[in-house]
């Protein structure tokens, strides 16, 4: 008997190599990973079939992974250089020492200068000029609500009638909307901590403090927001299954899509999968950031595609992602997926965007005037050096809190040390 | 209490249907149901369409709402029996959901438009039906059958080579006499209680440092040496007669020769119970491939499956039905292999 | 060794063995051809080194392996956990003696996490001690019980054999995958609550509720693996011993106390030993099933050991820290296994004397 298992495995092990050997055979490969959903996936796979037909020679393989793999498994496979030769990263400025310089490979370097200026002095925090990036889309974070749940509990949507709503009157409205309609949950917000940042800072935090050092445990209005948004877990406003943590947890925007969530905080980049996901299923619409004590603000983010230093083919990375960048082919991924561009020449010539759904027109609206709207205070720590430990601290330290594994003082105490020990780190590396 | 107790301490009985055997066999269905029930909870529900694996509660067999085709509209319709206000049932299909309202047409007369019905009117009329496209659209869109293949790719020839490399050294280490041996002996014992979690991080660097991350090398060759299989072969080629090897020396057979003629095929026991534990501890393994394992198309399906889960929107019916896939294999050895495994752990205390 | 061979059917299927064969003849080709493949390697190689050399040539190709992937890797080990920094190569990590041991073990009072620097760490040793103690102790109970019920004369033994042993053989992704989705907010469990009217509850989100479902899956999940030991351990207890009580009068309670007990008690050493070192290694059913939440409620030690290494803790990437702490938990596994190998054998002593 095991005489034939055995050689049945010979047998079969040999088919596969063979099959194996034979894909092995194709022209260079160019891997990109990225955590893309929806009709982005479609876009993007369309775009490299469009490129894959100019250029024979090279073939482009997708990786949609989660944003997970992007944030815990990237950063070691870049370190011992087995990682992709395109990522789709947030953490900019954090991947900077493994970007590849595209500046002798691409067409026209003049072309990226003109028209990609601050993702350049964004991919190189020690001043160089390197090509090596492009904004998949510039985001701002702010709420989305779910119209026909308020017309149906007969509650009046609170923006409608005002310019200034604050947390607590949209909290307010919320609730009322969920028990008059019966749906699971009142508000939600990503589990992030540069979700909490918009809201925070609106509240009066200011994360850094003088010497652009973030100094949390010290800064009141970041205090103020944590105890309010601990609050809404605790009296029920907000799900424990987003912010209890945990993979696989319930994520506010699946509930937000099966017409569960009556208020979601997110950002920008969910109006292309709201409007492939809901279409007109229910009139869902973005609306403006709440207001704090201080000031009513998101908070500015984004996403780069940027090209791998480590990659064994730089000319073909480079001419994939100058096809990228080209202005036709980059007007095509942001109109069609919805996300915001960051391309000069595109900005001064407008966008038309690819849907007439007027939920997604709606939402593009408001989020536009959101983006010019945000906080100076929001804006200088975007683009601080130090806020790398700052999203993970808040992250996963409030978790604790909510949970009730830290009081509020040991979380604050330990937001600051784990801070300080990531900057300690970052320093002495 | 005492019969619980003469249950417990009663051994061999007589065949009559005693209180004990009646609480017995009360235990043994409790548990089959509690052990099954989750497997058999994910077959039914693999087979369920999305509409009818969100609903809650939720129903233990797969049904399916009804659709109906209706004029003017490009998808089938799902079908509803509406209590109108004047309290007679009419069955509609929905053209869309509101909040709390649905929006009914009446598929014979679709030209007299849009009714208007409260959900709380409404119930969903299903049939029973199963939902085939759970397993079929994810081979297709999601690269299953690759990590299927890679998965097969891994089990097939990390057990290949787990029996050739270990059934080599369990001879050495059993038939023959030599300096070294019970150095090399204890090393191997000591590790089986060493736990294999410890060297995670460096077996990583070692890998690295082979150029065999994001690669089935890496996944298949660090498995194979294994103090367990070592263990379990020698046991048994030590209960084999050594005048076997004599005699085949005297005839002038090469050791190569007494290795794979003679010493092999008696073995097959104890080779085959290692099969079968070789193909299932590489077809589970999990936590090494997801560590090395850095490109999709390399996935095995246990990574697969975990980053399916981790994915926004999870498709529940995809997922599930992947996973009863995954499944196949190893119960298909359970189902006719048991007497091997249940030796195999029974001699060696080895899982 | 009680390993039997299963020869198969014997000769009745005489016509069935006919047609086979040459289908057998053709499909164990490949193995001859591999195995006369390495003959050509090996019998030339005789020549050179003798009979005398040839354990050694039997040796090497495994003893490589082993040395590279389990014996270089356990020395690289204290190489990281002596060295700081974030790198993964050694050659890039400075010295720094027992300081990633001290800050693992710097804690004001060792009870309470909270108190440690690295409180990671120490919330994943206490959820490992409370899971070690309610696994195994459980394990061994319910596992023991199990077998005394198997061990009787019923009905379709093998049927209940096979049911409680078959999720042994899944993986620990499956058997997490499979426990969410009868766990989760709509899954199974909360659609029968909810079925009777009772209020449902949010299993995977309340941290003893989370907690209770990682012990309770992992149950699920080796049960019947011990089951299977033990019942091994009860079959070998000689009949002889059973009959010659009940001639002496023996109740069963007597008779389990003196005969069963004592005779499984090598057996129960085992499966205690073994269901400890598994526990404290408690991880992949448990990352996926809550991925240490809610909180940190079933962040376990390999958790802990996971995330310094791969995933990133507060800082980045420790492995230095992640390291020191496997090693500390091999130091105490170790112990602990010595120690308890010395109590059972003072203990047998006694017994026999």
């Amino acid at each position: 008997m095991l005489r034939k298992l055995v050689s049945l495995v010979i047998l079969l092990s040999l088919f596969v190599a063979a099959s194996v050997q034979v894909t092995a055979q194709e022209p260079v490969q160019v891997r990109v990973m990225a955590d893309l959903v929806d009709d982005q996936i479609t876009v993007f796979e369309e775009i490299i079939a469009a490129f894959e037909a100019e250029n024979p020679d090279v073939d482009v393989l997708l990786d949609v992974v989660p944003y997970e793999t992007i944030q815990q498994a990237l950063p070691l496979q870049l370190e011992t250089g087995v990682g992709p030769d395109i990522i789709k990263s947030t953490d900019i400025p954090g991947l900077s020492p493994y970007y590849l310089d595209m500046r002798p490979y691409v067409a026209d370097p003049a072309y990226w200068d003109a028209n990609f200026g601050p993702t350049i002095t964004m991919a190189n925090p020690d001043g160089g000029d390197r090509l090596s990036a492009l904004y998949s889309d510039l985001t701002v974070t702010g709420p989305f609500i779910n119209r026909t749940l308020f017309e149906q509990a007969g509650v009046a949507v609170p923006s409608d009638s005002s310019d200034h709503v604050t947390w607590e009157e949209w909290e307010a409205a919320a609730v009322a909307v969920r028990d008059a309609t019966g749906v699971e949950f009142a508000m939600g917000l990503d589990r992030s901590g540069h979700r909490l940042m918009g809201p925070a800072i609106s509240v009066g935090a200011t994360y850094l403090d003088e010497e652009g050092y973030p100094n949390l445990a010290a800064d009141e209005g970041f205090r103020a927001f944590v105890e309010m948004f601990v609050g809404f877990h605790t009296n029920g406003v907000m799900p424990i299954d987003i912010w209890a943590g945990g993979d696989g947890a319930r994520n506010g925007r699946d509930e937000f899509i099966n017409g569960n969530l009556v208020f979601y905080y997110s950002g920008n980049w969910q109006i292309g999968s709201f409007a492939a996901n809901i279409g007109d299923g229910f009139d869902w619409e973005a609306v403006p950031n709440p207001c704090g004590a201080q000031t009513c603000t998101g908070m500015p983010g984004g996403a780069v595609f940027a090209a791998i230093g480590a990659t064994q083919h730089p000319e073909e990375v480079s001419r994939f992602m100058d096809y990228l960048a080209s202005e036709p082919v980059y007007r095509q991924w942001a109109e069609r997926t919805l996300l915001a561009p960051q391309h000069i020449a595109l900005a001064e010539a407008g966008l038309n965007w690819n849907t007439e759904l007027p939920q997604a027109l709606k939402s593009l609206d408001v989020f536009a005037r959101e983006a010019s709207n945000i906080s100076p205070i929001a804006m200088a720590l975007f683009t601080s050096p130090n806020i790398g430990p700052v999203y993970n601290a808040t992250r996963d330290r409030i978790s604790q809190i909510i949970v009730g594994e830290l009081s509020f003082e040991e979380g604050m105490e330990r937001i600051q040390s784990d801070i300080d020990t990531g900057l300690a780190a970052a320093a002495s590396s | 209490m005492s019969a619980a107790t003469a249950m417990l301490f009663r051994t061999r009985g007589k065949r009559q249907l005693h209180i004990t055997d009646m609480l017995s066999y009360l235990y043994l269905t409790l548990g089959t149901l509690i052990m099954l029930g989750p497997v058999l909870w994910g077959v039914t529900s693999s087979f369920k369409t999305p509409a009818a694996i969100t609903r809650f509660p939720p129903e233990f067999f797969p049904f399916a709402e009804k659709t109906v085709v209706v004029e003017g509209y490009e998808d089938p319709l799902p079908l509803f029996d509406v209590t109108m206000e004047d309290g007679t049932v009419r069955r509609l299909a929905q053209v869309r959901r509101v909040g709390l309202e649905r929006q009914m047409i009446d598929p014979a007369a679709p030209e007299a438009g849009i009714i208007k019905a409260k959900m709380d009117a409404t119930e969903i009329v299903q049939e029973f039906r199963l939902a085939w496209e759970n397993y079929a659209e994810p081979l297709q869109q999601f690269d299953f059958v690759v990590y299927f293949r890679n998965s097969i790719v891994v089990t097939a020839s990390a057990t290949l080579l787990t029996l050739l490399l270990n059934s080599m050294l369990a001879f050495a280490l059993s038939k023959y006499r030599f300096r070294g041996q019970s150095a090399i002996l204890n090393i191997f014992l000591i590790m089986i209680l060493l736990p294999g979690a410890v060297t995670l991080a460096p077996k990583y660097l070692v890998i690295t440092s082979l150029g065999w991350n994001n690669n089935l090398l890496g996944v298949i060759i660090p498995t194979l040496a294994s103090p367990t299989a070592v263990f379990l072969l020698r046991q048994y080629m030590l209960t084999l007669p050594d005048e076997l090897v004599d005699a085949a020396r005297v005839d002038g057979a090469s050791e190569w020769y007494i290795y794979w003629r003679i010493i092999l095929p008696l073995s097959m026991p104890a080779l085959a119970t290692l099969a079968i534990f070789s193909i299932m501890w590489r077809w589970n393994d999990f936590l090494w491939p997801l560590i090395v394992l850095t490109e999709n198309r390399n996935f095995t399906l246990q990574v697969a499956l975990n980053l399916f889960q981790g994915q926004y929107d999870v498709q529940w019916g995809y997922l599930l039905a992947m996973t009863v896939l995954s499944l196949l294999p190893v119960t298909f050895i359970f189902a006719f292999l048991q007497k091997y495994i249940a030796t195999g752990i029974a001699t060696t205390g080895l899982k | 060794m009680t390993l039997t061979a299963e020869r198969g059917p014997g000769r009745q299927a005489s016509t069935a063995a006919a047609l086979t064969r040459p289908l057998g003849v053709l499909l164990s080709l490949p193995y001859r051809l591999l195995m006369n493949a390495l003959g050509l390697i090996f019998e030339p190689l005789q020549r050179l080194v003798g009979i005398k050399g040839m354990p050694y040539l039997f040796v090497i190709p495994n003893l490589a392996l082993f040395i590279i992937f389990a014996i270089i890797p356990i020395l690289l080990n204290l190489v990281y956990a002596f060295t700081g920094g974030t790198s993964l190569f050694p050659a890039n990590r400075p010295f720094i003696g027992l300081q990633n041991f001290s800050v693992l073990l710097s804690c004001d009072n060792f009870l309470d996490p909270n108190s440690c620097l690295v409180d990671l760490f120490w919330r994943g040793v206490m959820n490992t001690g409370v899971y070690v103690i309610v696994e195994v102790s459980s394990l061994i109970l319910l596992a023991l019980f199990t077998a005394l019920v198997l061990n009787r004369n019923i009905r379709a033994r093998g049927f209940f054999r096979g049911v409680y042993f078959y999720p042994t053989l899944l993986s620990s992704v499956v058997v997490a995958l499979l426990w969410k989705w009868v766990l989760q907010r709509n899954g199974l469990i909360n659609g029968a609550l909810e079925g009777v009217g009772m209020p449902t509850i949010n299993f995977l989100f309340e941290a003893d509720w989370a907690r209770l479902a990682t012990i309770i899956v992992g149950l699920w999940a080796s049960l019947g693996f011990y089951t299977l030991i033990i019942l091994a351990g009860l079959q070998a207890i000689p009949a002889l011993l059973y009959e010659a009580a009940v001639i002496d009068g023996a109740s069963r309670r007597q008779q389990f106390q003196y005969i069963t007990l004592p005779l499984l008690r090598p057996t129960l050493y085992i499966v205690f030993i073994l269901s400890f070192v598994g526990a404290v290694q408690v991880f992949e059913h448990a990352m996926v099933l809550t991925d240490g939440g809610p909180g940190t409620a079933t962040s376990y030690i390999m958790h802990f050991v996971y995330n310094a290494a791969f995933a990133g803790i507060a800082g980045g990437r420790n492995v230095g820290l992640a390291t020191a702490a496997t090693l500390l938990v091999a130091v105490v596994l170790v112990a602990f296994t010595l120690v308890q190998r010395w109590i059972s054998r003072n203990a047998s002593d006694d017994y026999s004397t």
